[in-house]
């Protein structure tokens, strides 16, 4: 270990030992709580994940039963879904990198952020042991759909509480983030001096506080279904499964954009700064985000077009699915313009925020086609909806956080990271995620149903090459996992602005002091002005 | 100690909108109960209607003449604080604690009430009744149960107030925590004024 060159008085250093951890209530310290508690988690459920590969490498039973099969792609669901990726990159950049990037010290309120940390862990142990309680794992699926989650005799009540509880937590934290916005913003940073990424967590953080309550008190009227037998949704009891549908989708379509909309923020500041080039449309990219955020709202329907809905509504519903992809695809013109002309510098974060726009354009176009009703009919409930939800989900946001996570890095510990390792790295991702995912494609086209366990021999080439893209993307995961933890103690040591960024969080020490500016900075000009001294 | 703010204290109006964006998820939280009743209620109006004679509207009634006097007192002793009165605050937070008790008090009477007449989900008498009248008292359980639930945390957050209105860490210049209680005490009382007519008076 080499300190002498590293910032002597920093957040890393301000307090040591464990305690100091657990009870601070420095912004960038709970991000990096959460973004431990997420390497945890994801492990798990990418484990999860390969064992059902390894399940489909061949036809017939391999290694599980149906009904563990069962069990691990609802914990796997339930995990990635609720645990990582709603939270996702707005807990740990947003903590992070907010208060920096307006000027502020920290967020609204310090101690309220903690709490929801708390209250988050509580959630995130609650879904995991549901999985190992005594009893049958959760075997419903991620949606929680009635009646199986009504009536199945797992500990399906201790999964739905798991949902309920890292609700509230989104819950806080988004309140937190939109007042920090409003009120904690530095002397001259007007709102269209904020970074992007400021305003993609502004729109995520709407859209956390206003959708989640709903599937809060949805989930509880499923727990009290499982327990009192009442019939609300249940239609063995005279309840309406579809009114269940409804108040699912209109919170997790909405959620959809949780997870995407910080990934995009990400991205939007990596163009600029790795092609040393001002973001072209910083209005039209400001307000997509909230046009997304807005629009994301009445789209839930085409989750149901096969489940029983009017001519009409299915219409509206299509038509609204169409125009929520027209924000989508204004980003990404934005970024490739952001890059047209500019000097480009091909490091690891810019190499995983090219491949976040190819992942996220294949993921989008095949979302369109299942806006569109009649090709919706043929590809519902296939394999095909799980690659494109994965291209959106893991290419899109997953490959936004590790785009994010290479980036800021050396910001985050002061150190810097081996660049060739971590392009390797990349190149087994992205490689093991196409093979894992592409051909998921092509056979929910040919009828390849989701969820089973089991599948037509004329299928097995495609699970095969599938199931070897999941042994390329887990040892891509690896070698990513193993690169950035070993440099983040044994690292070069990073200088302040590696990249020759703008945007604040630049401007300051790396690692950031412990209350991030020594004096407020007042600010007296737009995020992306490339012709300041700091870059020469 | 936080860390952020460059006082002790945080920034009232900060505090506050806080409070305004929380209090919105709360009426989203109710929203999906009351999205569910109107579905329900569409579907079985002739067992929601016979459903509901069997609620006693007098202690309905009492109940909401209470909390919208104790609505009132929450405001008057924030005022009181305001202009530096601090006994006559304390006084009418002890009051409007005191109704919170009377509601809590009426609520228990009546639902023992209902229990004593089997009236609750999963008895016998429950499964005689029309599936509409399961759905009623099963939403009339769940919404009344999540507004006590409400009374109760607020009660909680008005009693910590007492304590620091003694002690004087609530006084003229800091009242925030008073006037977030006092906006979740308003909050308790308006969810209420939408359920009473909803559950006791359409019948």
């Amino acid at each position: 270990m080499n300190d002498q060159t590293i910032t002597p008085q920093n957040y890393l250093n301000h307090q040591t030992g464990l305690w100091s951890w657990l009870t601070s209530t420095d912004h960038k310290r709970i991000g990096l709580l959460y973004l431990y508690s997420f390497l945890v988690f994801f492990s798990t459920a990418a484990i999860l994940g390969l064992l059902m590969k390894i399940e489909k490498i061949a036809p017939g039973q391999t290694i599980m039963t149906a009904q563990t099969y069962n069990a691990l792609f609802t914990i796997h669901g339930i995990i990635m879904i609720f645990v990582i990726v709603i939270p996702g990159m707005a807990v740990v950049f947003g903590n992070f990198f907010l208060p920096i990037m307006i000027g502020a010290k920290d967020v609204a309120f310090p101690k309220l952020n903690l709490f929801s940390w708390y209250i988050y862990i509580t959630g995130a142990f609650l879904g995991l042991y549901s999985q190992f309680a005594y009893g049958h794992s959760p075997d419903a699926g991620w949606t929680f759909y009635v009646p199986y989650s009504s009536s199945a005799e797992s500990n399906m009540t201790i999964a739905l509480t798991a949902a309920v509880v890292l609700g509230f937590s989104s819950i806080l934290t988004g309140m937190n983030f939109i007042v920090t916005i409003h009120r904690m913003r530095a002397p001259g940073m007007t709102y269209f001096r904020m970074p992007l990424f400021v305003w993609s967590l502004y729109a995520t953080a709407w859209i956390q506080l206003l959708a989640t309550p709903i599937i809060g008190i949805t989930l509880i009227m499923v727990i009290a279904e499982r327990t009192f037998h009442i019939g609300f949704f249940d239609p063995a009891l005279g309840g309406d499964p579809l009114l269940y549908q409804h108040l699912f989708w209109t919170y997790s379509h909405p959620a959809v954009y949780v997870m995407i909309l910080p990934a995009m923020g990400v991205v939007t500041e990596i163009f600029p700064t790795f092609s040393q080039k001002p973001v072209f449309g910083y209005t039209a990219i400001a307000f997509s985000s909230l046009a997304i955020a807005l629009v994301g709202y009445f789209v839930w329907g085409h989750h149901m077009f096969t489940s029983g809905m009017s001519y009409e509504s299915r219409l509206a519903f299509s038509l609204l699915t169409f125009i929520v992809a027209i924000p989508s695809a204004i980003k990404v013109f934005n970024w490739l313009s952001t890059m047209y002309g500019g000097s480009i510098d091909l490091k690891t974060p810019l190499l995983y925020a090219v491949s976040f726009i190819f992942l996220f354009t294949i993921g989008g176009f095949t979302g369109l086609l299942q806006g569109a009703l009649a090709a919706n009919v043929q590809v519902h409930h296939t394999d095909f909806i799980v690659a494109h939800f994965h291209y959106i989900i893991f290419g899109g946001m997953g490959f936004g956080f590790f785009a994010g996570i290479h980036y800021w890095f050396p910001k985050i510990y002061g150190r810097m990271y081996n660049e060739t390792w971590a392009n390797i790295a990349w190149g087994f991702a992205f490689v093991g995620f196409n093979l894992l995912y592409f051909p998921m494609f092509i056979m929910g086209m040919q009828g390849m149903p989701r969820r089973y366990y089991d599948f037509d021999p004329k299928f097995a080439t495609g699970h095969l090459i599938s199931s070897i893209g999941a042994f390329i993307l887990i040892a891509g995961l690896i070698l990513i996992f193993s690169n950035l933890i070993y440099h983040s103690r044994r690292g070069a040591i990073a200088s302040a602005n590696p990249w020759h960024g703008v945007t604040l969080e630049w401007q300051i020490p790396s690692p950031p002091p412990h209350e991030n500016f020594d004096e407020i900075p007042v600010i007296t000009r737009g995020p992306y002005v490339f012709d300041n001294p700091y870059t020469k | 100690m936080s860390t952020n703010v460059h006082s002790e204290y945080i920034d009232r109006d900060t505090g506050k909108m806080g409070m305004w964006l929380f209090l919105f998820t709360e009426l989203y939280l109710f929203g999906g109960l009351f999205i569910v009743y109107a579905v329900m209620r569409s579907k079985y109006s002739a067992d929601f209607h016979l459903a509901a004679l069997e609620l006693n509207t007098m202690i309905g009634t009492i109940n909401t003449v209470v909390l919208l006097v104790s609505s009132m007192t929450v405001a008057m002793s924030l005022t009181a604080i305001q202009r530096n009165q601090a006994g006559l605050a304390m006084g009418l937070v002890f009051v409007t604690l005191l109704l919170a008790g009377i509601f809590i008090v009426n609520k228990y009477f009546e639902w023992g009430h209902e229990i004593s007449l089997q009236l609750y989900p999963g008895t016998e008498v429950m499964k005689t009744l029309p599936h509409g009248g399961i759905i009623f008292y099963s939403l009339y359980y769940m919404m009344t149960g999540l507004h006590v639930l409400h009374v109760i945390i607020g009660g909680v957050i008005l009693t910590i107030v007492l304590f620091k209105l003694k002690s004087g860490t609530i006084n003229r210049e800091h009242f925030l925590l008073h006037e977030n209680g006092a906006l979740y005490w308003h909050l308790v009382d308006l969810i209420w004024i939408f359920l009473f007519p909803l559950l006791y008076l359409i019948s």
